[in-house]
């Protein structure tokens, strides 16, 4: 159970900071979705629905995806996934339900950088930007690697846009269930990134792994040794879903399975 | 602190606490087809809808209602009727502790998937757990509820998305 | 017949799905107390001190409770028949706590908030004590239940000294001796886990004391009468003093089979003489209720050549946890209910033991022992035909039973059954085995596996059958009163936890009396006012309350005629009751019932026709089932998709073939969660950890694949208008079916459910490894 003493709706992201910074026990609001679990004490809760964050903006070179906006209408954005060849669409799909889905926040799962999260995991494939309000930009793996000092507050991500093609999968033990694994790929501007999740860990880039394939002109010869690369360069742990071994095993699997589907893609639409 | 929302139509001026759930303050106000049945945000049962859209109201905060439509199943009664004698003939009611939850959330499928496919229902109701059924008897009785929906447009009977009131409207893309 | 064998809906079943307030809950009065358990975080310690000063001090606190505030008398929580089958050996409050989430303490508050807060202000300390985790060892550990005033009312081997909560040993003939004799020996380990029941109301109860001072407990449960007499020996209470009443309720499968919610609110009521209710969240079902019992058994089985087997071997170990709350009957069931199959062996042993361990409490879950009776002996079965080289639906058919046969073993594991032979002669499993293999079209997809690229397809079967009710334990009586107007009100103590019971209990009745369904008013159940039900377990409703009704509305028939007769002035005889009308052939007239009611009501007569029936069985009258599943194997990942299961039932003639094959499809699912996806696991320090529903996966409706279910066209001269149960015989040959589809998919053996995707995967690499 949690308890909240008070509830503050701040109209700019100025006044919200400001909330979070006077008190320890101020905490943000995004959705509510994973505050349910804990059992906090909260003096103040800050409510971010009013900080004009809840939009997804296209602008000429990039993509503006505020903190506020759900899992849901990331899904639903039809230009947003045409642009990302369904990668929003494909990375929230599996996450419980329609209705927890519309209310979970992008921002609060970013910024909490959970380490079973699809949606993370589906992102890192692309060059994304974090912004926050006191940090500042930085990228999404830094950010994920490093977090922050303080308590800050996460208001948007950017996506640049370029010539991409991606793929996110991932492997449950049951349809609503959290993922055992899940990974994810992208040639973004000819450069390929890949990405592992639910380690159980949080996600990473298998940054040798893209090293060695954005190195081979025959892809498709080099798929097979880049998931292994890849299952060898990363940490997998063991949790209640699995076991590291078989994390490790599965991280195969799924990058080959990834990185064909990029390939093709890339294949249809190009040649 | 007080809340102000509307709930099923009607504006309404709620005495709440901070950190009360949208569920708990519900049922607190005689919207009892509200059930629940895990509060932590993986069943569905406690389905309703905020501004047209079904949300979980055991994980959504009470304050998040402010200043925006919630509807419950007694907002829909004619809707909900409709679909239940579908689940009657099929069977698919039985302890119907999650049947009010799975009803709204098939009026917002309404909304969104046009004519769905069994995979698309499959898919978009997976958040509605249901232990007594086994889903089938569910969804031969969701899939009647469609083919009547699709005759009723055919003939011009009704406009499009869940809501018979055409001032609610769905989600924009 | 016009109204059974109907496909009528379900009579509550608008009310259900259009919201209305109809769960208990929904009921409760506002003003009642919230009432919250403080549960232990330690899976074994003794309270040293409990101090709940700082909580009782709490403005909107009315009360909070402690062992030391109790009283101390062991009773069982378990929902049967007295005198119970299961150990007393539970307190209200002890000073000792034998599993995470034992209940420790009771607040009741103004509200929830409240009560949640004095929760944390109640100071325990604990002293740790040996856990027990391991039931293979248990025996050999400290006991857990060292106290001495506990006790056994039935003499089931409770042994608590080496943590024993009861034996269940039968043999017939002699495995010793016929074993060594078989050519083919096939022996083999087998697990299943804690599934959870996973209703989807958690248990819930409110109380309140009526204008006589009475306590009145309004709660979800399957036991209405079970819980008056349960609660009245744990609180000391005359049994006068208790009424019982239950509204709808949102599922059971057995979690409401044994009593929780209803203690805690009671207790407070009694105190305060305030209203109280308790609402469990979905964490406290998982913690503080009971689950499946895991088990480990070692089957072997002894055969010819030609497949025919000829004895079987059962040794089982039980995990029930930290109370003995329906170990030894489930226990006894995975043998009982599952040997019986085998009517043609020389000989068949089950030895089993259920130990205490502190682990959350096994209990009562749809199948009772038989699932996991039926996923090791049907697992070893098809283990069996592999060694044989044999289609295991041909060792089926040659030693399975069959339509007029019997074994001894029924007289010997049925209550009071004496020695005539129990013929099965409703049984139509052969038919269930013939019809499921064409549906699935068993021939040609057992042949080979069909590959695409990665996945693999392979086909399973499994057979089961399950009791009617209990044979000369449990009880069912109905009332059925004549009313002016003509019609009746049928009063049952039975509950319809979601399955339909209520509307199918008024077709039987409708039917016995010859009237339309409108005719009949249903009250089900209420301790001061329905007639005794031992409640909705055990397969029971529609065979053991159906029979009852038939024997009230016969009851109330022949009272309708004597009345006619005294009516038309004439002798019984001449008088033939028709339902709508009574017609006396002698003098020549008839009347309509509607007018016959009013003029004994009010004109004539004056005499109000009521009577009560009641039925307890007094044989065995097995439902069948075969069950077929066709899987894919993902080889790459081991993830097991299912694709189709067809189940056929042998139910006997089935009242409502609609709702007896939503029963099977959804006991089919449940069976796929147990065989693929529900965990039950533990930390080193005893916790579960799939305690949400955020960690406990039952299927949900992208998991399940295609479900097909047929019911045969059975009749059982026992049972109402032909009738056998269906509740539970559909969930257990799912497992075992399944496992069977994967080892012919991809030829790996999974023992222990459910078969994960690593476990599968690990399996696979293992088997690619020896061929090396």
């Amino acid at each position: 159970m949690i308890t909240v003493r008070e509830v503050v709706v701040p109209s700019t992201t100025d006044e919200a900071y400001e909330a979070l910074q006077k008190n320890k026990f101020a905490t943000l609001l995004g959705g509510g979705g994973f505050l349910r679990m804990g059992s906090k004490n909260i003096t103040t809760l800050i409510d971010l629905s009013s900080c004009g964050l809840n939009d997804i903006s296209e602008q000429e070179h990039e993509w503006h995806i505020g903190a506020m906006v759900t899992l849901g209408e990331l899904e639903r954005h039809s230009a947003l996934n045409r642009d990302f060849s369904q990668l929003f669409k494909l990375s929230v799909q599996h996450i419980v339900g329609v209705q927890l889905r519309n209310v979970v926040t992008l921002g609060a799962t970013v910024y909490s950088r959970y380490g079973f999260s699809d949606l993370i995991t589906g992102l890192l494939a692309l060059p994304v930007q974090v912004k926050l309000y006191k940090a500042g930009t930085m990228s999404l793996e830094v950010f994920l690697e490093k977090g922050v000092e303080g308590r800050d507050l996460l208001e948007m991500i950017i996506i640049p846009k370029g010539k991409t093609e991606t793929f996110t999968t991932s492997l449950r033990n049951s349809d609503g269930d959290y993922s055992l694994l899940n990974a994810s790929a992208a040639l973004f501007d000819g450069n390929w990134r890949i990405c592992l999740g639910a380690r159980p860990g949080r996600a990473q880039l298998a940054v040798k792994a893209m090293e060695y394939l954005n190195k081979q002109s025959n892809w498709n010869e080099a798929l097979e040794e880049t998931a292994r690369m890849a299952s060898e360069e990363l940490v997998f742990g063991t949790n209640s879903r699995g076991t590291g071994a078989y994390r490790k095993e599965m991280a195969k699997v799924l990058v080959a399975l990834v990185l064909k589907e990029v390939a093709n893609s890339e294949t249809e639409h190009n040649h | 602190m007080k809340l102000n929302t509307t709930i099923n139509g009607m504006p309404k001026n709620l005495e709440i606490r901070p950190d009360d759930y949208l569920v708990d303050v519900l049922r607190a106000n005689g919207y009892l087809g509200v059930r629940q049945g895990c509060d932590t945000g993986n069943c569905g049962v406690c389905t309703v809808h905020l501004d047209g859209k079904s949300v979980l109201s055991c994980v959504l905060l009470a304050i998040k209602a402010e200043g925006h439509e919630i509807t419950t199943i007694e907002g829909v009664p004619q809707q909900a009727a409709t679909i239940a004698n579908f689940f009657v003939e099929q069977g698919a009611d039985q302890c119907g502790y999650c049947t009010s939850g799975t009803v709204m959330n098939i009026l917002y499928m309404e909304q969104l998937v046009e004519d769905p496919t069994e995979e698309e229902i499959k898919h978009f109701l997976k958040g509605n757990l249901c232990r007594c059924t086994g889903y089938a008897s569910q969804l031969r009785a969701i899939q009647a509820y469609f083919n009547l929906r699709r005759q009723q447009k055919s003939e011009g009977q009704v406009p499009r998305g869940g809501y018979e009131d055409e001032n609610r409207k769905p989600e924009s893309p | 017949m016009k109204i059974v064998n109907q496909s009528l809906p379900k009579m509550d079943g608008i009310s259900l799905v259009t919201g209305k307030p109809v769960y208990t809950d929904d009921l409760a009065p506002k003003e009642a107390l919230v009432v919250k358990v403080l549960r232990s975080p330690h899976p074994h310690a003794l309270i040293t001190s409990i101090d709940k000063g700082r909580a009782e001090k709490m403005p909107g606190v009315v009360c909070v409770l402690t062992h030391q505030d109790v009283i101390r008398k062991p009773f069982t929580r378990a929902g049967q028949a007295y005198p119970e089958m299961s150990p007393h050996d539970k307190f209200l409050l002890d000073h000792r706590v034998r599993h995470v989430g034992d209940d420790v303490a009771i607040v009741a508050a103004i509200d929830e908030k409240t009560a949640e807060k004095a929760l944390k202000m109640i100071k325990v300390t604990y002293e740790m004590q040996p856990m027990v985790l391991d039931m293979e060892t248990a025996d050999t550990m400290p006991p857990i239940h060292p106290e001495e005033d506990i006790k056994a009312l039935a003499n089931f081997g409770h042994d608590p000294a080496h943590n024993i909560a009861g034996r269940v040993d039968f043999e017939l003939g002699s495995v010793d001796e016929v074993m060594p004799e078989c050519p083919v020996v096939v022996t083999h380990t087998y697990k299943t886990q804690g599934q959870a029941q996973a209703m989807m109301e958690t248990q819930r109860t409110y109380s309140y004391l009526d204008v006589y001072g009475r306590l009145v407990i309004v709660s979800s449960t399957q036991i209405p009468f079970h819980v008056r007499r349960i609660l009245g020996n744990a609180l000391d209470l005359p049994l006068s003093k208790i009424r019982v009443i239950k509204p709808r309720i949102g599922g059971g499968f057995g979690s409401k089979q044994t009593v929780h919610s209803e203690f805690y609110p009671a207790l407070v009521t009694m105190i305060t003489g305030k209203p109280a209710k308790i609402v469990y969240t979905r964490r406290e079902v998982f913690r503080g209720t009971t689950s499946r019992h895991a088990m480990t058994f070692d089957i072997t089985l002894g055969a010819d050549r030609d497949g025919k087997i000829r004895a079987i071997d059962m040794k089982g170990i039980w995990d029930t946890g930290a109370y003995g709350e329906h170990a030894a009957t489930t226990l006894g069931s995975a043998g009982k209910k599952v040997l019986t199959l085998y009517n043609k062996v020389e000989a068949s042993r089950f030895s089993g033991k259920a130990v205490y361990t502190n682990h959350v409490p096994g209990g009562a879950l749809r199948g009772y022992g038989v699932t996991q009776g039926i996923f090791a002996l049907e697992s070893a079965m098809n283990e069996l035909a592999e060694t044989l080289d044999m289609d295991p639906v041909a060792l089926r058919e040659k030693n399975m039973i069959r339509k007029g046969e019997t074994t001894k073993l029924y007289n010997m594991v049925t209550k009071g059954a004496g020695d005539a032979p129990m013929y099965m002669d409703s049984c139509l499993l052969e038919e269930c085995v013939s019809r499921g293999k064409a549906l699935i079209n068993w021939d040609q997809k057992r042949i080979t596996p069909q590959r695409h690229g990665n996945k693999v397809r392979g086909v399973g079967m499994a057979i089961s059958q399950q009791g009617s009710g209990l044979p000369n334990i449990d009880m069912a009586a109905a009332t059925l009163k004549l009313n002016d107007d003509g019609f009746f009100n049928l009063a049952l103590g039975s509950t319809d936890i979601g399955t339909g019971a209520d509307t199918i209990l008024t077709q039987i009745a409708a039917e016995a009396l010859g009237v339309s369904m409108d005719k009949i008013v249903l009250y089900t159940a209420d301790t001061d006012v329905t007639p005794f039900d031992s409640g909705a377990y055990a397969s029971s409703t529609t065979y053991t309350t159906g029979n009852a009704i038939i024997d009230a509305a016969d009851k109330m028939k022949s009272a309708i005629v004597t009345a006619a007769a005294a009516y038309f002035q004439t002798t019984e005889e001449h008088i033939s009751y028709q339902g709508d009308q009574l017609i006396c052939y002698h003098p020549e007239d008839s009347i309509t019932l509607a007018d016959f009611a009013n003029k004994i009501t009010y004109s004539t007569m004056h005499q109000q026709l009521c009577v009560t029936g009641s039925f307890i069985p007094k044989k065995a009258a097995p439902p069948y089932m075969a069950g077929f599943a066709e899987v894919e194997v993902d080889l790459e990942t081991g993830k097991v998709t299912p694709i189709d299961f067809v189940g056929v039932v042998d139910c006997g003639t089935p009242i409502n073939p609609r709702l007896a094959s939503v029963q099977a499809e959804g006991g089919i699912v449940q069976g796929i969660g147990l065989a693929l996806y529900e965990e039950a696991t533990y930390t080193r320090t005893g916790k579960l950890i799939q305690d949400t529903f955020m960690q406990y996966k039952i299927p949900g409706r992208a998991d399940v694949g295609k479900v097909r279910v047929e019911l045969l066209d059975g009749y059982d001269e026992t049972g109402p208008f032909g009738a056998k149960s269906i509740g539970e015989v559909v969930l257990n040959t799912v497992a075992p079916a399944i496992a069977d589809a994967i080892h012919h998919a991809c030829g790996v053996r999974i023992r222990q459910l459910p078969a994960t995707p690593e476990k599968v995967f690990m399996a696979l690499r293992e088997k690619t490894l020896d061929k090396k």
